[in-house]
C-alpha cells in the first residue's frame, strides 16, 4: 500500500502502471467500472465459498428454524413438533421412534446416591447409559465418567477415568460421576438464552431445538456433566431406543448440549434410571427426596453422606457414601 | 441516525444540503475503494484470506464442530482466545478518548477517530469469533432481545452480547457523525458526540470486564476464579489498544499522509509504560499466589508454565509470551521509544502478540486443563480454526482499511474545499 493515490482519481493513467492492475489510475467512470467488476467477482468467490452452508436448508426445516423455546409451546405445537421429529429420526436414522414429554411429578424431588464401597468400576452403568440414551456411537459416549480413585485420598488429581485393566484392584476405589442436578446449577446461570433450566423435580434439562451450542454452560459445570454434539450422532437402526422423551434421551442434532437427566422418561414413570438397573453391585440408590420412607431418605438418614465440591456452593441432588 | 441529527440541528442549509447519510456512506465507500497497486493487492490478499476463512467455517458449519480439535475437555479453544484479545483491542481505543476529552490534548483528536475505527473493527471481529464458535449458527436470533429468550441479567455471556453491540453502535455514531460533519464542511455540534464520546470511555471500561467476568465468574474453574482477572484484562488492553493505533498512525503516515503531530503518541506510549507495569506486577502476583499455595488450585498454572504429567503443550506458549512482554516492555522504557523509532515499532509488535498469547491461548485453554474431574486431554488448534481465524482478521483487517481510507480521504479533502463540492461519483 505504499504507491496509495487516492485523492485525484481522475488523473489520467501513468502508462507503464497500465497494463498491470486495470483499476489503478484510471478515468473515474472506467474505475468505477471496474470496481463494480471486482465487487461482482468478490461477492460470486463469496458465494462459493460459504456454498457448504447450503447443507442447512437441507436439514433444517423451516418450521424447526423458526421453533419457539419448549415453554412457549402449547400442547398443539409439542404434537407437531413431536411427529416431525419422529419422522426425521424415521428418515434419517431408519427407526420407528416415539416421543413422549412425560411432565414432573407434583411433590417429587428426585435424589441419587452412591454406595462407593460397593462401587467395583465395572462400567455397566455407561453402557446402559450410552443405550438409553441414544448416545452417539463413534465414540463411547455416555453421562457417566467413573474415576478410579487411589485408596487413602479423595484427591481426584490421582484418579483416572481411562483405566483398562481387570476390576476391582485392591488398592483402588472407584467413584462414578454423573450431572449432580445442583439445586443450584451454574450451568442454568450461564446459560445465555435459557436453553437450559431447572424442572420442578430437581432435573435439570436442555431444551436441545433451542440450544445455540456457545458451550458456555460446559464451561461452569463443575463436575464435567455435560456433553456437546461434536457431529450428528451415528447409531445403527436396530440400537435406536424407540422410547424416547423430548427433554431427555431424543436423538440430539449436531451441534448442542446434552447431559445426565436422570433417565426422566423412565423415572417419571415410576421406573428406575438406566444405570441403576444395570449395575449389578447395588451401589446405586435412587429415589423421591421428599418422601420419608423412600430408599434414597434412608440412605441420608442412616449413612454419612457427602457431595462432591461442596464449597462451591451448588448443593447437588447426588451423594457419596461408604459403608460402615 | 446521524442523517437526521444532522438536519436538525442546522438552521442554514447550505447548497448541497441534499447529500444525505447514505450518500456520504456511498461516496466515502467510492472514495476508500480508491488507491494504488499496493493498496489493490492489499486488499485483494485481504480478501482472498477471508475467503479461505469464511469457506473454512461454510464447512465447520456443514460438518460439525468435530472439524476443530476441541474436545468435551477442552470445550473452548482460538475462537475464544481470539475473542477475548479482540475485545480488548476495541476497549484499549479508549485511552486515546480520555486524554483528548477529559484532559482537552487538542492534538489527540486525530488519534481518537483512528482508535475508534480500530474498536469498531475489533468489536466486529470479537463478534465473528463468537459467532463461529457457536454449534448452532442458524439459531442466531435465539439471542436477539424481544424475539429470542435472553438470559438477563443472570448469564454473564448476555451482558457481553448487549455490551459489545453497544460499544459498536456508539463507535459508529461517532466516526460516523464526526466524518459525515467535516464531509458536509460544517463544524460538528459537542451536543451530538460529546455525550457519547463519555458514554464510551464507561463503556470500553465495561465490555473488557464484563468479558473478564465470563471467566472468574465460575467457580468450578479455579485457574479463571480470582478477582484479578478483570483488572488484569483492563491493563492489559490498555497496552495493546494503543500500542496497535501506535502501528496504525506510523502505516497511516506512510501510505496517506494522514498524521498527528508526535505529542499524541508520546502521551500513549506513557500510558503503555504504566499499564504494561501494572500488567506485569498482577501477574507476578496471580503466579505468587497459585505457586506458593499449591494444591489443586494451581494445578492449570503448573501445567500451563511448566507442564504436568507429561503434557507440556502450553509451556511453549507461555514462555514466549512471557518473553515478549518482558522485553516489550523494556524497549517501551527505552528513551527512544519517545520518538517515531524502530525500537517503538518493535516493543508495540512484541507487546501485541505477547498479550495475544497471554490472554489467549495462555488464559483460555488452561482454564480447562485439567478438566474439572483433573484430567488432561491437551489441545492445539486444528487447520481449521487457523483458517477461520485468519479470515476473522483479514476480514476485520479489510474493514479497518476501508474505514481509515475514509477517515483520510474526509480529512485531507477537508484542506483542498474543492473535492468536498465535487466529490467523485
Amino acid at each position: 500500500m505504499i504507491a496509495d493515490d487516492n485523492s485525484s482519481p481522475e488523473r489520467q493513467a501513468d502508462t507503464d502502471k497500465d497494463w498491470f492492475l486495470p483499476v489503478v489510475d484510471q478515468p473515474s467512470t472506467r474505475r468505477t467500472a471496474l470496481k463494480t467488476a471486482g465487487a461482482a467477482l468478490g461477492l460470486a468467490a463469496f458465494g462459493k465459498a460459504i456454498s457448504p452452508l447450503w447443507s442447512i436448508p437441507e436439514n433444517v426445516s423451516v418450521d424447526e428454524f423458526l421453533q419457539q423455546h419448549y415453554k412457549e409451546l402449547s400442547d398443539n405445537d409439542k404434537q407437531k413438533v413431536f411427529q416431525r421429529l419422529e419422522a426425521e429420526a424415521k428418515d434419517a436414522y431408519g427407526a420407528e421412534v416415539t416421543i413422549s414429554d412425560p411432565k414432573p411429578i407434583p411433590g417429587v424431588r428426585f435424589g441419587y446416591a452412591i454406595n462407593l464401597s460397593k462401587c467395583n468400576g465395572n462400567g455397566a452403568c455407561m453402557e446402559a447409559c450410552n443405550r438409553e440414551n441414544n448416545h452417539h456411537r463413534g465414540v463411547d459416549q455416555s453421562y457417566i465418567r467413573v474415576l478410579e480413585m487411589s485408596k487413602g485420598s479423595m484427591d481426584m488429581e490421582h484418579g483416572t477415568t481411562t483405566y483398562d485393566h481387570t476390576v476391582p484392584q485392591d488398592d483402588k476405589f472407584y467413584m462414578p460421576v454423573q450431572c449432580q442436578q445442583c439445586e443450584n446449577p451454574p450451568c442454568v446461570s450461564a446459560c445465555p438464552i435459557e436453553a437450559t433450566w431447572q424442572e420442578d423435580d430437581g432435573i435439570v434439562v436442555v431444551d436441545y431445538n433451542w440450544c445455540i451450542g456457545c458451550r458456555y454452560c460446559e464451561a461452569a459445570c463443575p463436575y464435567h456433566a455435560r456433553r456437546f454434539n461434536w457431529e450428528q450422532p451415528e447409531i445403527p437402526t436396530d440400537e435406536v431406543n424407540p422410547d424416547q422423551g423430548y427433554l431427555s434421551n431424543r436423538i440430539r442434532p449436531q451441534g448442542v448440549m446434552e447431559k445426565c437427566h436422570f433417565c426422566l422418561h423412565r423415572t417419571r414413570e415410576g421406573r428406575a434410571p438406566a444405570c441403576l438397573e444395570a449395575c449389578s453391585t447395588g451401589a446405586r440408590v435412587f429415589g423421591d427426596l421428599n418422601a420419608p420412607d423412600s430408599d434414597i431418605n434412608w440412605v441420608l438418614k442412616n449413612k454419612r453422606v457427602f457431595v462432591l465440591k461442596e464449597e462451591l456452593g451448588t448443593q447437588p441432588n447426588f451423594f457419596y457414601f461408604f459403608d460402615s | 441516525m446521524s442523517s437526521i441529527i444532522a438536519q436538525n440541528h442546522t438552521g442554514t442549509e447550505p447548497a448541497d444540503s441534499v447529500r444525505s447519510y447514505p450518500r456520504f456512506l456511498w461516496w466515502g465507500l467510492g472514495e476508500a475503494t480508491n488507491g494504488g497497486l499496493g493498496f489493490y493487492v492489499w486488499m485483494f490478499v485481504l480478501t482472498a484470506i477471508s475467503l479461505v476463512g469464511a469457506n473454512a467455517w461454510a464447512n465447520q458449519v456443514a460438518e460439525g464442530m468435530i472439524v476443530t480439535n476441541m474436545t468435551d475437555h477442552v470445550s473452548w479453544g482460538l475462537y475464544i482466545a481470539n475473542f477475548t484479545f479482540c475485545v480488548g483491542l476495541a476497549a484499549g481505543g479508549v485511552m486515546m478518548v480520555i486524554p483528548a476529552y477529559l484532559y482537552d490534548d487538542e492534538e489527540m483528536h486525530k488519534i481518537v477517530i483512528v482508535g475508534e475505527a480500530v474498536a469498531v473493527a475489533a468489536i466486529v471481529m470479537s463478534t465473528l469469533s463468537v459467532v463461529v464458535d457457536l454449534g448452532r449458527p442458524d439459531r442466531f436470533w435465539h439471542l436477539i432481545p424481544v424475539i429470542g429468550r435472553l438470559n438477563w441479567p443472570v448469564s454473564m455471556l448476555t451482558w457481553d452480547v448487549i455490551v459489545l453491540n453497544g460499544y459498536l453502535l456508539i463507535n459508529l455514531h461517532i466516526v460516523g457523525y464526526l466524518l459525515y460533519m467535516r464531509y458536509l464542511g460544517r463544524k460538528p455540534n459537542p451536543r451530538w458526540y460529546v455525550p457519547f464520546v463519555f458514554l464510551s470511555i464507561i463503556w470500553a471500561i465495561s465490555i473488557h470486564t464484563v468479558t473478564a467476568f465470563l471467566y472468574c465468574g465460575l467457580g468450578g474453574r479455579s485457574f479463571w476464579n480470582t478477582a484479578l482477572l478483570g483488572p488484569r484484562f483492563l491493563a492489559s488492553a490498555f497496552v495493546s489498544g494503543p500500542a496497535f493505533i501506535i502501528l496504525v498512525m506510523r502505516i497511516l503516515r506512510i501510505t496517506t499522509g494522514y498524521s498527528a503531530p508526535p505529542g499524541p503518541a508520546r502521551t500513549l506510549i506513557q500510558i503503555i509504560r504504566v499499564a504494561m507495569t501494572i500488567n506485569l506486577v498482577m501477574l507476578a502476583s496471580e503466579m505468587f499466589t497459585l505457586f506458593y499455595t499449591g494444591g489443586a488450585h494451581g494445578a492449570s498454572a503448573r501445567y500451563l508454565f511448566f507442564g504436568s504429567h507429561g503434557h507440556y503443550g502450553l509451556v511453549p506458549w507461555i514462555w514466549t509470551a512471557i518473553a515478549f512482554n518482558l522485553v516489550g516492555t523494556i524497549l517501551f522504557f527505552m528513551p527512544s521509544a519517545l520518538d517515531r523509532s524502530t525500537v517503538r515499532i518493535a516493543a508495540c509488535v512484541l507487546c501485541i502478540v505477547g498479550i495475544w498469547i497471554e490472554k489467549g491461548m495462555g488464559l483460555i485453554i488452561p482454564g480447562f486443563i485439567p478438566s474439572t474431574l483433573h484430567e488432561i486431554v491437551e489441545y492445539t488448534p486444528s487447520l481449521v480454526e487457523w483458517k477461520v481465524t485468519a479470515g476473522i482478521w483479514a476480514f476485520g483487517f479489510l474493514l479497518l482499511t476501508v474505514l481509515l481510507k475514509l477517515i483520510a480521504t474526509v480529512f485531507s479533502s477537508e484542506q483542498s474545499a474543492a473535492t468536498i463540492i465535487a466529490p467523485a461519483d
